[in-house]
């Protein structure tokens, strides 16, 4: 089975990172980028997010369908931005060059057009980051990361278990749905709409008991070997921070405070090039 | 020695239930002993070992008299944690137990609950890796595993904590019969060699009895029915009487007339001395030879020249041909991911295979949708949980009908007539949940029948249910065959009952078809049974060792015995209670 979004064994030097390493670069990273409307400073962050990205070898077929469906879902954003603030952009950059008439009310503008291309920067910087550290971090290896920066080991092992499980529901949904399917409850394209939504009940519902059933036998394995019997536990996979990682955390901590001087020294986070 | 377990009139009843599950149980364990438990479901055997664990009272509250004490200590006050420290217990769910994302952070997992550094777990994790056999397994994530390697993880999982005490809940449930008994050999060279104490739960008598145990319990109905050693127990009749199935040749032994005794040693076939009673058993052999009625030949279902692959040149089944004729029972066996499912998965339609057809009725299928086929052919899948999505049982059985269109009272005619069919016409108006496991699996099966399919394919349509359960939902499936003329095909790793049930044996290994053959020929065949992972009956080694010509024929005439007097299927048949 297509296994999408998880993590795979790689030998890169990103691979090879601490998982606190990366979850600090991918949170200062996405703060700095979602904070920054600073064009040049986007585009920096863009090219570095591509350039990680490529580094960490990372394959279409790990990735590609979720791309595909953050595409969408970013154009289908862009598009909505534009139907409901068309003047957003006006409003930012304080002045406006019309091109042409749409439709209506509906002018496009140099300025907004300008302030959706950085909209879309955004995306773009943020999405590799999002991959790249999900598909280069060791999920074991992540729940003891969060552990260390200070979140309860309880939430860190429930992702690191929830990730333990979903190929194993994927694999019920899987069985569960074929046998539906052949008792006459159809699921593809030939049903109407509604009819579709009532027929996933009838997968929804053996799934939920199934995977009740899992969480029973799960949370009796776990307390009989002692799961939540101190504060603190140790971890198998937790990875000691190296010269790297050290190296890598003061790089991001810079960088990330050099964006945001960039971004704020004028008092505002947009970058103006229809200004003067 | 001072006992490491000791119940003393000890009672126990959970806050659910309205009498106690266990009653004045007196049970002693020595250090270093090997006992095992056996007793039908819903006897008390399991609450035995949640007592012991500490799952009872902590996980599922409830309230007892009497004492036990685990190594000197009260489990109701040391608590869950507390007791894994003495006793590690391995669950019947081995997939479900695995907790970590790979081999080693699963075995590591009572470690790093206790803090252990991290340097001091690789050394430990490692030792305990190599007594289980899994230290180049390390690296693999659960779903890369067997059924076999996971359990032997839990074991390790278990062992990594220096407990005196093992407790294995079922462990053979879900394992193909050659990986069950390399899994009882692994429990008893841990016990040999480490001198820990272990405590095995489990129906399959003779699966677990491939090694010696010191001592057998049998539990029946909240009690200790029987406290002796295997040969003594073997003997008697105790077993019989509780609905737990003993090994197949002391009931052959039985069934000629032998008495048999302790000073004949019936633990092992091996070993058993069979002189007093061979002359008895061949004038047996020869009683209860009998005419065989050829059956009529209609093909229903024909597999020809089947391949199939997930990945492009590493093929999952390959040139996997039969036939089923009208009105068979046929098992489909090999080992745990041979390729069982997947050829079934096939015969649906949710697999689409690389080459070769599938003719039904003479009528290539392949053109069929899903749905097609499943008025045709109908599949059941192993847990009931997986199928029911209705609250109330009409509308669950009802549900195939109408979604197809069927008119309403059509509908309520075939839904009322194929529920008297299977026993739940007078439950027809109740919620699912309500029923017992078999009930429901009953359920399942109607919902499935009232499409009046040709084919019923089963997968696993026992697994883990004991011997009464068993006979129960196999019984069932055999009036139906009989009566209504359904063929059946049956995904098993159950040596019983692909012999007592079934007409015709395909045997699948690495995806091919390794046998097509009665039950009887393919279980005293080494060859078959060894590259299977199937058990060689050990109905073989008793033909064998009392100088009967043809194990084979004895197995058939065993069998054929069996039906005929409906011996061994105990005295509850298919009564209301399933």
């Amino acid at each position: 089975m297509a296994r999408i979004l998880t993590y795979e064994e790689k030998d890169t030097w990103i691979h090879r990172l601490s998982g606190v390493t990366k979850l600090v670069f991918f949170l200062l990273w996405t703060m700095t980028s979602m904070l920054s409307y600073d064009t040049r400073v986007l585009a920096v962050m863009m090219a570095g997010s591509l350039v990680i990205f490529r580094m960490s070898k990372t394959e279409w077929r790990q990735v590609g369908t979720v791309f595909k469906f953050i595409l969408f879902f970013l154009v289908i954003n862009l598009i909505a931005i534009f139907l409901f603030a068309p003047y957003e952009g006006v409003g930012i950059y304080g002045s406006r060059s019309d091109l042409f008439h749409l439709f209506g009310n509906y002018w496009v503008t140099k300025e907004q057009l300008f302030y959706e291309l950085n909209v879309m920067m955004k995306y773009v910087t943020i999405v590799p980051a999002v991959f790249m550290f999900v598909v280069t971090t060791n999920p074991s290896e992540f729940a003891a990361s969060l552990n260390r920066i200070g979140i309860s080991y309880n939430i860190g092992y429930a992702v690191a278990i929830a990730l333990r499980y979903i190929p194993d529901v994927q694999d019920d949904f899987s069985k569960i749905r074929n046998a539906q399917e052949a008792r006459g409850i159809e699921m593809t394209g030939k049903a109407s709409f509604f009819s579709r939504i009532k027929n996933t009940a009838a997968i929804i519902f053996p799934l939920i008991f199934t995977s009740m059933d899992r969480i029973d036998v799960v949370s009796n394995a776990m307390e009989l070997r002692g799961f939540g019997k101190h504060k603190k536990r140790t971890w198998y996979s937790g990875k000691k921070l190296e010269r790297a990682d050290y190296v890598t955390l003061a790089v991001t901590a810079l960088l990330s405070a050099l964006f945001l001087f960039i971004t704020f020294k004028d008092g505002s986070r947009f970058y103006n090039p229809f200004a003067g | 020695m001072a006992p490491i377990i000791e119940f003393k009139d000890y009672t126990f009843k959970y806050r659910a239930q309205k009498e106690p599950t266990l009653r004045d149980i007196n049970l002693t364990i020595y250090p270093g002993e090997k006992v095992l438990i056996v007793g039908p479901s819903g006897s008390g055997k399991s609450t035995i070992a949640h007592c012991i664990n500490g799952l009872a009272p902590f996980s599922y509250a409830g309230e007892s008299s009497g004492t036990l004490r685990v190594k000197g200590e009260d489990p109701a006050k040391l608590g869950i944690f507390g007791m894994s420290k003495i006793a590690g217990t391995v669950l019947q769910d081995t997939n479900g137990q695995f907790i970590g994302l790979t081999v080693a952070e699963d075995i590591a997992f009572a470690l790093e609950n206790d803090r252990t550094p991290q340097d001091e777990m690789f050394d430990r994790v490692g030792q305990v890796a190599e007594v289980v056999e899994v230290a180049s397994l390390l690296d693999h994530a659960p779903w890369e595993l067997s059924g076999g390697q996971k359990q032997r993880v839990s074991m390790a999982g278990v062992m990594v904590d220096d407990v005196e005490i093992l407790l294995f809940d079922e462990p053979l449930a879900n394992l193909d019969p050659a990986t069950g008994k390399r899994a009882i050999d692994l429990i008893d060279k841990i016990s040999q060699n480490k001198k820990t104490t272990v405590i095995i739960i489990e129906h399959r008598l003779e699966d677990v009895l491939y090694r010696d145990v010191d001592r057998i319990v049998v539990v029946g109905d909240g009690r200790i029915v029987a406290d002796e050693k295997p040969d003594a127990l073997l003997a008697g009749d105790v077993l019989k009487e509780q609905g737990i199935r003993e090994p197949l040749y002391v009931t052959a032994l039985k069934h000629a007339g032998c008495k048999l005794t302790a000073e004949s040693l019936p633990q092992h076939i091996e070993t058993m001395r069979l002189e007093p009673y061979r002359e008895q058993m061949a004038r047996w052999f020869r009683e209860v030879s009998y005419e065989k009625a050829p059956k009529a030949q209609e093909c229903v279902l024909s597999v020809k020249d089947l391949y199939f692959s997930y990945v492009e040149g590493n093929p999952v089944l390959q040139h996997i041909h039969f036939e089923l004729q009208k009105g068979e029972m046929v098992s489909i066996v090999g080992k745990n991911g041979a390729g069982k499912s997947t050829l079934a998965g096939i015969i649906c339609g949710f697999l689409k295979p690389a080459r070769g057809s599938i003719l039904l009725n003479g009528q290539d299928i392949s053109g069929m949708s899903i749905r097609e086929r499943g008025e045709k052919i109908g599949l059941v899948m192993q847990s009931p949980g997986q199928m029911i999505s209705k609250p109330m049982i009409y509308e669950e059985v009802a549900l195939g009908l109408t979604v197809r269109g069927v008119p309403e009272a059509e509908v309520k005619e075939r839904v009322h007539r194929v529920l008297k069919i299977c026993g739940l016409y007078p439950f027809r108006n109740w919620p699912v949940s309500a029923l017992s496991y078999g009930q429901k699996k009953r359920v399942t099966i109607a919902s499935i029948l009232v499409m009046n399919p040709e084919i019923l394919i089963l997968d696993e349509p026992t697994a883990g249910q004991d011997y009464r359960h068993y006979t129960e939902i196999m019984e069932f499936l055999k009036e139906i065959n009989e009566k209504y003329g359904i063929t059946i095909l049956m995904i098993t790793h159950d040596m019983h009952l692909m012999l007592e049930y079934t007409d015709r044996a395909i045997v699948v290994s690495d995806g091919h078809l390794l046998a097509d053959d009665t039950p009887a020929k393919v279980l005293t065949d080494e060859v078959i049974a060894d590259k299977a992972y199937l058990k060689k009956t050990s109905l073989y080694d008793l033909a064998v060792k009392c100088a009967i010509g043809s194990p084979s024929e004895f197995v058939e005439r065993f069998i054929h015995f069996e039906r005929e007097t409906g011996e061994g299927r105990g005295s509850h048949g298919t009564d209301t209670d399933l």
